[in-house]
């Protein structure tokens, strides 16, 4: 059986890059919101601040770890499989790339040591200094591989020479058409990750009454986060949909699931695209809608994927059917920010109910929302690696024969297999171990007397290294 | 007119080099894991590097970013043609990556499947980065600057030895830094195989020295015609191998480390010496391999005010975590 380069080598990027992306995106929101807690403690003295803060550093340490070694493997796949593509972009790339690692990379490094180890070695402000380091340097890693991506979908301020791309212009190579709204979209994603997971936990432990006053705190910041930003995504969505409009009429075409260039578009809620058949073999749609919203007015003319050769398409039905779940998962979040305002308004937002055995199912929902969205963007780029420039075909590594492909793509899908796993059950007995009893500073002698903390229960209180047991009642 | 490939020429050979050093202490700390004396002693070991390693893989990282930002040509020829190895250097880094937070986290039976994956992990990784180097002096096949060999060109006799050679040589480093950074019967243990390691890495040296003009013709000319100051780098390497062994008998703590880096930089010195200036023999040399001299300067503009920075708080968190590492304290 002959393998096609090419097809596992997409395949590859695209499990190893998935793999990835959920880590960041998580650690992202986890590191402001620890440094949150930490400047809450510091200027508050509040226990309850700091055993949140120690917590979750707990779980991020292990979910930065996988995402970095994630990541080291992202840094070789574009010169192991795309060499010509590596070669061809460089000049923009290459310095974009370098300038992630001296300005972000290191920085998370090196702090991230003392937020983790140096608790006990170095003075409270310089630990909370450490922590908005981490911080910091999540948002600025996000800066230039956002900058980096959305440059492979909207490529400005260069120019080909003898094969060679050239930069022209850094400030419009950099500042590309689609990259504030790419960059916007996905910090916003990572805040939300970031409180659903945390709000998720929170409920889960007060369900089983542990340590109520610190995750009645973190439940509901994070309800207040989800309440604004959700809605705000949906809008800033809606802005980086019509950047796509403008600059990747196809993608925005196989979105939509329309084929032919036509005025009062229906916004399609089910189809089964057929390239095939140049066409949906069954669609279920509003009708005007789709023009509605993309040009404002019900007669809006909305481009369709024909006007692109067949060649030239992307994959229709994942491009369709993935955004559907990014944005169906999108309303969702909305709809349990609402909820939570409800409770509140109600006050019974602390009060173990339905909202609580709910919310921890709702951890999982941002991750695949995030990966449905960058399948959506990632595939709608089809067949092109840099937009209208560099191709999949063109850009592949010439000297990679299909079985070498395969033999790396299988390695990868093992080892992440093992690793994930096993990060996967031990963030799991994290979050069950419960929260430390254990005062932070508490070398500082007699600076916050130990108190209780917890409205009751027995549950991990007593021994906090004992896995949490109880009913989901 | 500032001749920027030169200058990056300099960053990055600087950069492999701290990548070497730095890292290669903590995969040095993994690969003597299945030596050490007990448990205890492995948990020790692992919190000497724990803050450490992931600022220290950091600058592998760079080295990737950097080559595609100055040298292009070497990031799309090298990684093709070791295509399978890097994926075996992924493996590896990933595995003894994570096993610093699952160690720890792990069940008294799990714990040591993650030591076992700590060590291996730390082993493949350093074989592999070995290999790597035995690769580049043997040269790649090129035509139009595009990789054009087999998948395996990189596996030979030689650069098998070059990757044992690397892995007893970060155990070296590895065993060094742990009579630093410990006491008791951690660090007897430390002194005890320290001599045998440098023993073996000495071995290898010798070995690869003779075989490496057999191997490249332009090295031996290079080597044998001129009569250079390249002859003074194997005698400097030779020098610190020498203060490494009486710093050890003497049972001083920091010398022996300091000593074993400047092995590896006098080594390092040497290769560079015997290949200047080719950076993907046989063919092309750096001017060859060169990004656009604008997307050099672009870089180097920022990398000149950052690089200083990086180094500044690096030091500052090793100076946070000075001092001896004892049973028991460390982890977060």
């Amino acid at each position: 059986m002959e393998f096609d380069p090419v097809l596992i080598s997409r395949l590859q990027f695209a499990f190893v890059v998935s793999f990835h992306a959920i880590f960041p995106v998580f650690t992202i929101g986890l590191a402001s919101y620890i440094a949150l807690l930490e400047g809450l403690h510091f200027k508050t003295g509040n226990p309850a601040w700091a055993q949140l803060s120690r917590f979750w550093t707990k779980v991020f340490a292990v979910a930065f770890g996988m995402g970095v070694v994630s990541g080291i493997v992202m840094s070789f796949q574009f010169g192991t499989n795309w060499s010509n593509f590596s070669q061809a972009s460089a000049n923009f790339l290459g310095p974009i790339l370098s300038y992630e690692v001296v300005t972000a990379f290191f920085l998370e490094a090196a702090f991230l040591g003392v937020l983790l180890f140096g608790r006990d070695k170095v003075p409270r402000g310089t630990h909370l200094f450490a922590a908005c380091m981490v911080a910091l340097g999540t948002f600025v890693s996000a800066f230039w591989i956002l900058v980096a991506n959305s440059w492979m979908h909207t490529p400005a301020g260069a120019e080909f020479r003898d094969g060679i791309l050239h930069v022209t212009s850094w400030t419009e190579a950099i500042f590309n058409p689609s990259f504030p709204y790419r960059f916007t979209h996905m910090a916003v994603a990572s805040f939300l990750t970031g409180s659903f997971v945390v709000a998720g936990v929170s409920a889960w432990y007060l369900l089983k009454g542990h340590k109520v006053e610190a995750n009645k705190k973190a439940l509901s910041m994070c309800l207040w986060m989800i309440l604004f930003l959700a809605p705000a995504q949906a809008v800033i969505g809606d802005f980086h949909g019509l950047n796509t409009l403008e600059y990747q009429p196809t993608k925005l075409a196989a979105m939509e699931g329309n084929w032919e260039t036509q005025s009062n578009a229906p916004l399609l809620l089910f189809a089964l695209p057929s390239k095939d058949a140049q066409g949906n073999l069954f669609e279920v749609g509003i009708p005007n809608l789709a023009s509605i919203i993309l040009t404002h007015h019900a007669d809006g003319v909305v481009p369709g994927i024909s006007e692109a050769s067949a060649a030239e398409q992307p994959p229709v039905s994942i491009v369709f059917w993935s955004f559907r779940a990014m944005v169906g998962i999108g309303f969702l979040m909305i709809a349990f920010g609402i909820w939570g305002l409800v409770l509140r308004l109600r006050r019974q937002l602390y009060e173990p109910g339905l909202f609580h055995r709910t919310l921890p199912f709702m951890i999982a929902a941002p991750f695949i929302a995030v990966v449905a969205g960058w399948v959506t963007t990632e595939s709608g780029r089809a067949p092109w690696l840099v937009y209208g420039m560099v191709s999949f075909a063109e850009g592949v590594t010439p000297s990679l024969t299909g079985w070498m492909a395969v033999v790396s793509l299988i390695g990868y899908m093992a080892v992440y297999a093992v690793v994930y796993a096993a990060g996967g059950y031990y963030l799991w007995q994290v979050v069950k171990g419960g929260m430390d009893e254990s005062e932070p500073g508490s070398d500082e002698v007699g600076a916050h007397p130990k108190r209780p903390l917890s409205g009751g229960g027995p549950i991990g209180d007593a021994t906090p290294a004992a896995p949490l047991k109880g009913d989901w009642t | 007119m500032i001749d920027f490939t030169m200058v990056w020429a300099v960053i990055i050979a600087f950069g492999v080099i701290m990548y070497v050093l730095m890292d290669g202490f903590d995969l040095g700390v993994g690969i003597l894991y299945p030596l050490a004396p007990d448990e205890e002693s492995r948990d020790i070991m692992m919190n000497t590097v724990a803050p450490f390693w992931d600022g220290n893989e950091t600058w592998l990282v760079l080295g990737g970013a950097g080559l595609l930002g100055a040298f292009p040509l070497v990031y799309s020829v090298l990684l093709p043609a070791l295509y399978l190895g890097v994926f075996l250097l992924l493996a590896g880094l990933i595995f003894r990556g994570v096993a610093f937070e699952f160690r720890f986290k792990a069940s008294r039976e799990r714990k040591h499947f993650w030591s076992v994956a700590f060590a291996g992990g730390s082993a493949v990784a350093a074989l592999a980065q070995g290999i790597v180097v035995g690769s580049y002096i043997q040269g790649y096949q090129t035509e139009n600057m595009v990789y054009t060999g087999g998948a395996f060109d990189w596996l030979t006799p030689f650069t098998l030895l070059t990757g044992v050679g690397l892995l007893v040589g970060y155990a070296l480093l590895g065993s060094t830094w742990i009579i630093m950074k410990t006491e008791g019967p951690v660090q007897d243990w430390a002194y005890r195989i320290a001599p045998k390691l440098l023993a073996g890495v000495l071995g290898i040296f010798l070995i690869i020295s003779f075989w490496t003009p057999l191997v490249d013709e332009f090295v031996r000319e290079r080597w044998m015609n001129t009569l250079s100051l390249i002859w003074l780098l194997p005698a400097g390497a030779l020098g610190c191998a020498y203060m490494v062994l009486r710093a050890v008998r003497r049972r001083d703590e920091g010398i022996p480390f300091v000593a074993t880096m400047g092995l590896f930089v006098f080594t390092y010195l040497g290769l560079l010496a015997s290949k200047w200036p080719y950076v993907v023999p046989p063919d092309y040399t750096l001017y060859d391999a060169a990004s656009a001299p604008e997307s050099q300067a672009f870089l180097l503009v920022g990398v000149l005010f950052v690089i200083p920075v990086v180094l500044a708080y690096t030091a500052w968190t090793y100076w946070v975590f000075r001092g001896k590492v004892r049973a028991g304290e460390g982890y977060h």
